[in-house]
């Protein structure tokens, strides 16, 4: 079908928070009748992993709401204290619960589901060691080069 | 409220599963059904305006009552 719209992403991040705009935007373009391509690069492949412990963290992060106005008072460097990121992860995914957010692993299964292309950088795993046998099944291990084979037809191209 | 062939209750879900779990249900409807839908979440308005306008599928009604949200979707 060459009159279908194309949405082109690049996911570069691999933190919790940062791990939904991919995943929502791709899953809502393939519901509304895109062909979805989505290219994990550096920190985004870690949203590729079967076993997903995705974290998010206040550090550097000044914009991040933080219960009981914590983020009013605490000091910049409190949010580096040992264990703020486990807390801080634990009561996200409880609040994103709460709320009727989907965990991110309903979300990739339906990007999956709805046929997203999910495909991983080759370089990325190349140069952090890592192994394929990690990832999810049914993914494409390219380069720039396929990315752009979309993307060069996409009508729309997003770098998160 | 006009009839409708089959309902989705999208309650307490948020951004973007409303609108997936409808996709999911307009796709085992016949063309020309309709699919009834309830949910909580605000942003549903505009997004199932925005859905049937690039799915082509027909938003035949859009109400409110309470703070639930009730859309009727035609397959088109």
């Amino acid at each position: 079908m060459s009159d279908e719209k194309k949405l082109a992403v690049i996911a570069t991040k691999g933190t919790l928070d940062w791990a939904y705009p991919p995943f929502i935007l791709s899953s809502t373009a393939a519901a509304l009748g895109y062909d979805v391509m989505i290219f994990f690069t550096f920190y985004g492949l870690q949203l590729l992993k079967k076993d997903l412990n995705l974290k998010v963290s206040p550090l550097g992060n000044p914009g991040m709401p933080m219960p009981m106005k914590m983020d009013q008072w605490f000091p910049v460097l409190g949010t580096a204290i040992p264990g703020m990121e486990s807390i801080m992860t634990m009561m996200m995914k409880d609040k994103m619960k709460k709320k009727g957010v989907a965990s991110i692993e309903d979300l990739r299964s339906l990007c999956i589901e709805a046929e997203v292309k999910l495909v991983a950088c080759q370089m990325t795993v190349d140069l952090f060691d890592l192994n394929h046998s990690d990832f999810i099944d049914g993914l494409d291990y390219v380069g720039a080069a396929s990315f752009f084979e979309f993307a060069g037809e996409a009508d729309i191209t997003l770098y998160i | 409220m006009a009839d409708f062939d089959q309902e989705l209750d999208a309650r307490g879900l948020n951004c973007p599963l409303p609108i997936l779990r409808a996709k999911k249900a307009i796709n085992g409807l016949e063309i020309g059904q309709v699919l009834r839908i309830i949910a909580t979440d605000p942003g549903s308005v505009k997004d199932f305006e925005a859905f049937a306008k690039q799915t082509g599928n027909e938003l035949l009604e859009s109400a409110e009552d309470g703070g639930e949200f009730t859309f009727l979707m035609k397959k088109a």
